[in-house]
């Protein structure tokens, strides 16, 4: 808190406030481990919903990051580096799904992709395929809230890098592509990763959405998060623990990619 | 040496920590004055009475003048979870005896039955999958819905199905019976098990069956310890009770115990 530096102490008026937020951040968490019943705790962890529950939250999560860089970067990099009309408006509507309440968001996917959706009758009516009740529903889900942060964060990133070093390449001769796998994508990868873990996050913990648009199967749609719910209607000391368990699965993941990715200096 | 100190943070985190709730203070005199029922009282309801509870409220407010009626809904179990933690009201009605079970610390006297509900299977009003009965979920290309096995109509959708020998699973386990509900009204899913109060609620929007077996849910009501305001929450468990009560319940598709 005081560490001696050229720079003199901590001002109190910066560091107080940041010790009222560690505070607040932290203290439900551990409200919530205090009141977990930890007796029941290895018997919960390995009921057949629950390891559903997980492993279905687990393939999805990261197949929504996945998701996220395929579209997303792209995405980014047009609106970071290409001018044209109405980008302005493009970015606005990008982001508004960040401002969408989650069951909002379920429903708007339904419109469009339901069975009797904009889309989603035609494709019926053409192939017979249903998306919801299916995991790429729950992938899909994921990726419609994940993906403004992705973007935001990948966005951020070339904005940042500039574009001399894209400059220099073309003038050597560089073909766009090239220059954007071999210098620009290197350049802002600390903002790819930090973007990828923002939206891996945000998709392990979706609810609302996944609820709304996929439903609530065990095997195929019943994510961690729905796992939980449905257990807390009934039983919210159970509830608790399935939480906790999400909690340090979570946890555990983050502090492994930060040890080999975000370290102090490469993180956004 | 104006070193900050834990001291000088001490009332800034005090502040911060401070909760942002404000609890609306009712006059704590309330009650009857010379017979006169006056004040407000909180009534939480399980989410299937809110039609109903909303009519109840205002005919009993309308019957006594300067008594309000604030209403919450939600899930039955969250209610009675959190009227056995203390939460400020006065009267508790849940849509099945097992979630009240779990407000036995909170219960000021022994619950009454007020209505019961069936369990009905309902259909989009153009019946794409024209389904005609329960035995109808077993056919291949009927995608169903029914609550989640830990809400009250979960529980009776498994044994509706259980009754009928359906083996085909759900397409989904809907966390609540308003979620069944526009699942099928929607057109997302071709037929959902559901009160029939929510079916009724429905009205053109969907076709109604009924189930071979009457699968029926209870719902109690009770007067909660925590209660500051006991003369006004009886007397509306009285007129929930009465006929006028039992009126405004079966039009809208309740049962009477």
């Amino acid at each position: 808190m005081t560490a001696r530096s050229p720079l003199g102490r901590a001002p109190a008026l910066l560091w107080v406030p940041a010790l009222v937020a560690v505070v607040f951040l932290v203290v439900p968490l551990v409200a919530l481990v205090l009141a977990t019943p930890w007796g029941s705790f290895v018997d919960d962890l390995r009921t057949p919903e629950v390891r559903a529950a997980l492993w279905l939250s687990l393939r999805t999560s990261l197949a929504t990051v996945v998701a996220c860089a395929l579209v997303g970067t792209p995405l980014a990099w047009v609106l970071a580096r290409v001018e044209f009309r109405g980008r302005g408006l493009v970015r606005a509507l990008v982001t508004v799904p960040l401002v969408l309440p989650p069951v909002v968001a379920g429903v708007a996917l339904l419109a469009a992709l339901g069975r009797s959706g904009l889309l989603g009758a035609p494709l019926r009516d053409a192939t017979g395929l249903t998306l919801p009740y299916t995991t790429a529903a729950v992938v899909l889900a994921h990726t419609f809230v994940a993906l403004p942060f992705f973007v935001i964060s990948v966005e951020g990133a070339l904005r940042s890098a500039g574009e001399a070093y894209d400059e220099a390449a073309a003038v050597l001769g560089a073909t766009r592509w090239h220059t954007f796998r071999r210098v620009t994508l290197p350049l802002a990868l600390p903002g790819v990763v930090a973007g990828g873990v923002l939206a891996w996050a945000r998709s392990l913990g979706e609810f609302g959405a996944t609820v709304t648009f996929a439903g609530n199967y065990p095997g195929t749609t019943q994510t961690m998060p729905s796992r939980i719910y449905a257990v807390y209607l009934d039983d919210p000391a159970a509830a608790r623990t399935l939480a906790v368990i999400l909690l340090l699965a979570s946890v555990g993941v983050l502090l492994l990619l930060r040890n080999r990715w975000l370290t102090p200096g490469a993180a956004a | 040496m104006n070193r900050p100190t834990l001291r000088t943070a001490t009332p800034a985190l005090l502040l911060a920590l401070l909760p942002l709730a404000a609890c609306g203070d009712d006059d704590a005199d309330a009650g009857s004055e010379g017979g006169e029922l006056t004040g407000s009282i909180t009534v939480a309801a399980a989410a299937s009475l809110t039609g109903t509870f909303e009519d109840l409220a205002a005919q009993f407010e309308a019957e006594h003048d300067g008594v309000e009626v604030d209403l919450v809904f939600d899930s039955s179990g969250t209610l009675a979870d959190q009227a056995a933690e203390g939460a400020p009201g006065d009267v508790l009605a849940t849509a099945d005896l097992r979630s009240m079970e779990r407000a036995a610390d909170a219960q000021a006297e022994e619950p009454v039955v007020f209505a019961t509900n069936d369990l009905v299977l309902v259909a989009p009003a153009d019946n794409p999958a024209d389904v005609t009965g329960i035995e109808s979920l077993d056919d291949a290309d009927v995608t169903y819905v029914i609550c989640v096995e830990t809400a009250p109509c979960g529980g009776l959708a498994a044994d509706a199905l259980a009754d009928a020998g359906v083996e085909r699973e759900p397409a989904s386990l809907e966390p609540d019976v308003k979620a069944t509900l526009s699942r099928v009204v929607e057109d997302e899913a071709d037929a959902g098990l559901v009160y029939r109060t929510d079916a009724l609620a429905a009205g053109e929007d969907v076709q109604t069956f009924d189930l071979p077996e009457r699968l029926t849910t209870e719902y109690p009501i009770t007067l909660l310890d925590q209660s500051r305001n006991t003369a006004v929450a009886q007397a509306f468990i009285d007129f929930v009770l009465s006929t006028a009560g039992t009126d405004v319940l079966t039009a809208a598709g309740f049962g009477t115990p």
